[in-house]
């Protein structure tokens, strides 16, 4: 069986879960220029809410599936609320430095209410591992691909076509315009707040039914950074793009590097060719370039 | 309390400590500073020295960050190639202390030079990243190229020597990390004051400003990155010598983030708030665990949800900071301080 087949299909399908977390961190970039460094522990909250539902109550998964979704909007409109609003106009590195308490906090939180264990989930979908041609991929993998793009592409649609959508496009391309238009551009970043949240929730749960919920699950969300600002910070393009690339190549670069490196190749290859990138192109592959006036 | 305190001259007024009470308190901290080890236990100058050498660290970080506005996540990473630095010098060339330390700050200087070259083409969050990517990559081959750095089981280091001194145990090593600190900080301190050091300040305020004002953007944010990884060097020599043993697990992105929360708490672009935040984060975690360790003698069962607990304080108290007193312990000293400046009378 051809190994770089393999290599190549499973890094997709990790290339679209990025996507998907990449996609709540632009959501919130694009809106307020917030760069939230709390994004991994989103992820983890979300996967842990799911937990709660359908191990520690024993729902099913679908109704336990909205409740992750109602509660990572709950969240992300509590961290607006309290936090957020309180830091417009301060320098980068106060707003940096707030999201990285705020994962923090979220981080010992989990560990009290949820204890450091290992946890698990049910199994949600079929076993048997799905078979491509010449290529098998694990099912939770496959699944969680075929997850990841189905709300990328409904988040498309929305932004697309809905009047909130718009409106929040609105207010990322200009604020007064969008204030005199009769946008409530508060709203849009709670709204923002909560959409991220939600997007970055549920990858935390595709990515806590392939590997297991800990804590610590919020350090995937570091490798959002080299996604990100391959795409360039504002673009949900370019962040979508950004995931496949960076799956791909850090799926490729581990297959063949890591017996040479004794493994860990995977994740310092993003961050490899996020360096690459910027030195070639300083402000991503479709991030717009800042024009400042004075 | 301080009264009838007039300038006559332009050097009075530009003296770093300006009035004969802040000297005369200058010196009583000088003198505690000498007592403090002849009569501190073992464990009180242990965390001392931890705390002594936060203080260097963080002032390598404020130079960057506080006043020249760069913000660096990677502030472990140097502080660990300095360590790494030190510690090959040490055991396989056998150099003493005072040639380690200058070497160990000049190729921290050299990789933050490297790092920092990007800075000649983006800035703000993009820049943010690129360190938070040399952070990862350092890390990664601290843990990769075993035969320099000894992979995951790491160095060991046998005890600094000056002057053919063995320097073992704490009270010896208290002795070296205090001239350490002086000198950092002087050095800081004066820093702020020349051309460089007002560079800095205007890069950080307004960066198209400070460029129109002739200063060469790139050539400064270089000077602050090889300036600041330079003193992140020094600390990590001290780090070295101090534990005597090091693996990459010393170094992860949390241990960046610490330095971080040290200058936010302790006052952005400020030696004296550096000095404050390392002192407060370095104790603030001892005295939470001694307060923990006290509540375990009640209630066992209740300590595997305290100890998480440590997690969230950290976090809240960058949040809370940042929030209500963004110009952090420093700000609260100088309010306390000018209180008592015509106390005890009002005005």
């Amino acid at each position: 069986m051809n190994i770089f087949l393999i290599l190549l299909t499973s890094g997709i399908a990790v290339g679209g879960i990025y996507a998907l977390i990449a996609l709540g961190f632009v959501l919130i970039y694009k809106a307020t220029s917030i760069i939230n460094f709390a994004t991994g522990e989103f992820m983890m909250i979300g996967a842990y809410i799911f937990y709660t539902f359908t191990v520690m109550l024993g729902w099913p998964a679908i109704p336990a599936f909205i409740m992750v979704m109602a509660g990572a909007a709950l969240l992300g409109m509590l961290v607006e609320f309290s936090i957020l609003r309180h830091m417009l106009g301060q320098p980068t590195i106060s707003i940096v430095m707030v999201t990285i308490g705020l994962s923090s906090i979220l981080t010992g939180f989990a560990e009290i209410i949820w204890s450091s264990d290992f946890k698990s989930f049910p199994p949600l979908f079929p076993r048997s591992p799905i078979i491509l041609g010449d290529v098998i991929i694990r099912s939770n993998l496959f699944w969680g691909f075929v997850v990841a793009m189905v709300t990328v592409a409904l988040f498309a649609v929305f932004f697309k076509y809905s009047k909130i959508g718009i409106a929040m496009r609105a207010t990322a391309g200009d604020q007064m315009a969008s204030y005199s238009m009769g946008i409530n551009v508060r709203t849009m970043f709670t709204t923002a707040w909560a959409l991220g949240a939600i997007a970055a929730s549920l990858g935390g749960l595709i990515i806590g039914n392939i590997g297991g919920v800990q804590p610590n699950l919020g350090s995937i969300g570091l490798k959002i950074f080299p996604v990100v600002i391959l795409g360039g910070l504002d673009s949900i393009g370019g962040a979508v793009l950004g995931g496949f690339i960076v799956g791909i190549l850090e799926n490729i670069a581990g297959g063949y590097l890591d017996p040479y490196f004794n493994g860990g190749v995977k994740d310092v290859v993003p961050f490899i060719i996020l360096v690459v990138i910027l030195m070639v192109k300083p402000y991503g592959l479709f991030g717009r370039r800042e024009i400042e006036r004075l | 309390m301080r009264i009838g305190d007039f300038k006559e001259t332009y050097a009075a007024d530009e003296a770093v400590f300006r009035s004969t009470t802040s000297r005369f308190w200058l010196g009583v901290l000088f003198v505690l500073l000498l007592i403090f080890p002849f009569i501190a236990s073992d464990y009180l100058l242990y965390m001392a020295n931890l705390t002594g050498i936060a203080i260097v660290a963080a002032i390598g970080l404020n130079i960057l960050t506080g006043a020249a506005g760069q913000i660096s996540l990677g502030h472990a990473g140097f502080v660990g190639i300095g360590a790494y630095t030190s510690a090959v010098l040490t055991n396989h060339l056998g150099l003493p202390f005072l040639i380690c330390l200058p070497l160990a700050g000049l190729m921290s200087a050299f990789f933050g030079i490297l790092v920092g070259a990007p800075s000649m083409r983006m800035k703000g969050l993009y820049l943010c990243i690129t360190t938070l990517a040399a952070q990862v990559i350092f890390e990664f081959i601290f843990v990769h190229w075993e035969s320099v750095t000894g992979g995951i089981r790491g160095l060991n280091v046998p005890p600094p020597s000056i002057f053919g001194l063995k320097i073992d145990g704490e009270f010896g090593f208290y002795w070296l990390v205090l001239p350490v600190i002086i000198l950092t900080a002087t050095a800081a301190r004066n820093l702020f004051r020349t051309r460089v050091g007002r560079a800095f300040i205007a890069i950080r305020d307004r960066d198209i400003s400070a460029e129109l004002m002739g200063i060469n953007l790139f050539r400064y944010k270089l000077y602050a990155f090889a300036s600041s990884s330079f003193i992140a060097g020094m600390a990590g020599c001290l780090w070295v010598s101090h534990l005597k043993t090091i693996t990459p697990e010393h170094f992860p992105l949390h241990e960046s983030i610490r330095y971080l929360a040290m200058i936010i708490v302790g006052g952005l672009g400020n030696i004296l708030g550096s000095i404050f935040g390392a002192i407060f984060m370095t104790l603030i975690p001892e005295v939470l665990q001694t307060a923990l360790k006290f509540f375990e003698q009640f209630k066992p069962e209740a300590m595997a949800y305290l100890y998480p607990l440590q997690t969230v304080v950290f976090g809240l108290l960058i949040v809370v900071f940042l929030v209500f007193e963004p110009h952090g312990l420093a700000e609260i000293w100088c309010r306390i301080k000018n209180y008592f400046r015509l106390w005890p009378f009002k005005h």
